[in-house]
């Protein structure tokens, strides 16, 4: 894109520039629409799993349900407790879905076509997703109020448990690939397990890795059943609960653009990306992004359908699998792991 | 062009917020704030080529570092007029560490200013070689040249986390553990029974 803005008379730099702003446009915008639809099918899945029929009055077959309810937060009025710290308070939600929305950069959706191509991408997503907790602590604080202190609390010791054994689990993603870029670590997968799949999930030493990062997902993103800092039961609404409006419309998009880039890190780490799942040359008929927006569907799906079976876990069994079982587990793999590739010399 | 304009940003972003750090009243804005100085330090590395570094800096010192530097910090009790209270008696020491700091500052400017100090061997063994990534250069430097002070830096650790955990750890004796796997094990027929009672005759458990 660079390339087509510098016919058109621009210096490189500004050239770069300006691709690069249209570049987060045209991957920011597709990411709204699709977190307002997958909101939709998110209720339209729990729905047919508690056999309800879920959000069906606006538009056709509903469709048009995230979208109203998105123009009614925008029409409330915006209430900043008096007690609040205010600036804080007000900041909370747009780091949140800052944050959400940064670490799309360096997703690949296709062969090479990734925002920012850069040598430390795996690294650079775990920084992001690191400050994620940022959001919900500051928000908890600013609130002034019990419980959403009592949420950020949660918040922060969970997403640093979970962050350790996610650390863990793409080392070894990491040692197999080679590499931090996540399209190379894409093209690392190409027929990886017998020639035939795509994929490190496919292999029986990495395929208990990728099973754990999608739970360390569900915890780091606090789905269901880790979704204790919202734990309505407990703490009204967590973190959220003096929002109104807009803010906590952030929030909601900024939660959901997190949980859609768990299920694209899936995808990309473990199941190989834009790659077809299998080598095969007809299935590369298809192009790479409907494999990537595909694999992204079906962990979205996954992410659904634990929220809607599986009870939410106590404070104490939270920690104990993260950092009793997970951690240990991850460990383990990153020996036994390494260990394979010396044995085979892999490095040599 | 572009990246004169980041690096004026970035600095000028590092030193106010560092300055808005010290000068703020609330113990949680000063914290808050020294975040968004480091977050801007690891934009001054990339700036300088050294993406490694920046994007740990923000995982290790953003990520974990600052979080629970930010916990701790949330729930003291702040008391403000003790805060204020204390500023007089504290000063003369503050004093202190600042020109003790200041001094260094002028020391290290100076001593660059009459030539920079050699880093690493002479035959540039140590400088980054061509072509390779930064983390490749830094894992040859760590697992070659450096690794037993790597390793002792590690055992260092070690030895400081264990501590920390003998230290805490403390058996009391009165409190009863829960076995997640004989919980597991526990099957309906062990933890229920069904019981026909005669009317106005009650259970016995």
């Amino acid at each position: 894109m660079t390339a087509f803005f510098q016919t058109l008379g621009m210096t490189y730099e500004w050239a770069w520039f300006v691709s690069t702003i249209c570049g987060i446009l045209l991957i920011a915008l597709p990411l709204m629409v699709s977190v307002a639809m997958i909101i939709y099918a998110d209720r339209k899945i729990w729905a047919a799993m508690a056999l309800r029929r879920g959000p069906n009055v606006v538009g056709p077959w509903g469709l048009l349900q995230s979208f109203a309810d998105g123009l009614k937060v925008f029409l409330q009025e915006t209430i900043v407790p008096s007690a609040a710290n205010k600036g804080i308070f007000l900041i909370a939600p747009v780091v949140t879905f800052t944050i959400a929305l940064m670490a799309w950069a360096v997703i690949p959706f296709n062969s090479g076509a990734i925002l920012a191509d850069i040598n430390v991408g795996l690294l650079y997503v775990l920084a992001i997703s690191s400050l994620g907790v940022y959001g919900t602590i500051m928000a908890g604080w600013a609130s002034n109020s019990k419980y959403p202190f009592f949420s950020a609390m949660r918040a922060s010791a969970q997403m640093i448990s979970y962050e350790v054994s996610i650390g863990f689990i793409l080392i070894c993603v990491v040692l197999w690939a080679g590499t931090f870029n996540l399209n190379d670590i894409v093209k690392a997968q190409d027929g990886h397990v017998l020639g035939l799949f795509n994929g490190f999930g496919f292999n029986p030493l990495l395929f208990p890795m990728a099973v754990m990062f999608l739970i360390s997902g569900m915890a780091e993103t606090q789905r269901a059943p880790f979704d204790l800092t919202e734990a309505e039961s407990e703490l009204v609404a967590g973190y959220q609960t003096e929002y109104s409006s807009m803010a906590f419309a952030a929030y909601w998009l900024g939660e959901y653009a997190n949980v859609l880039l768990m299920c694209a890190l899936n995808a990309t780490l473990f199941w190989g990306g834009w790659l077809p799942p299998l080598d095969i040359p007809v299935l590369y008929l298809v192009p790479g992004i409907v494999w990537f927006l595909l694999k992204v569907l079906f962990f979205f799906f996954v992410f659904s359908w634990v929220k809607a079976t599986v009870p939410r876990y106590r404070y104490d069994q939270l920690m104990r699998l993260g950092w009793k079982v997970f951690l240990p587990t991850s460990l383990l793999f990153v020996v036994l792991v390494s260990g394979y590739l010396m044995a085979t010399g892999h490095f040599a | 062009m572009i990246h004169v304009i980041a690096f004026y940003l970035f600095a000028v972003m590092t030193i106010a917020s560092g300055a808005i750090t010290i000068l703020s009243r609330n113990p949680v804005h000063s914290v808050l704030w020294l975040i968004l100085a480091f977050f801007n330090a690891a934009g001054l590395m990339i700036l300088v080529g050294a993406e490694f570094i920046a994007m740990l800096l923000v995982i290790v010192y953003v990520g974990a570092v600052a979080v629970l530097f930010l916990f701790v910090v949330m729930m003291l009790n702040i008391d403000f007029a003790e805060l204020r209270a204390g500023f007089v008696k504290n000063f003369p020491f503050g004093m202190l560490v600042a020109v003790v700091l200041l001094a260094e500052m002028v020391l290290g400017i100076g001593a660059y200013k009459a030539g920079a100090l050699q880093l690493g061997t002479p035959d540039g063994m140590a400088a980054q070689p061509a072509g390779t990534s930064n983390i490749e250069a830094i894992g040859a430097l760590l697992y070659g040249r450096y690794l037993f002070l790597f390793e002792a830096a590690g055992v260092i650790l070690l030895v400081a986390m264990i501590g920390a955990i003998v230290l805490t750890h403390r058996q009391r004796g009165d409190t009863r553990g829960q076995k997640i796997s004989k919980q597991i094990a526990r099957r309906p027929e062990e933890a229920t029974v069904n019981v026909k009672p005669e009317v106005g005759k009650g259970v016995s458990l």
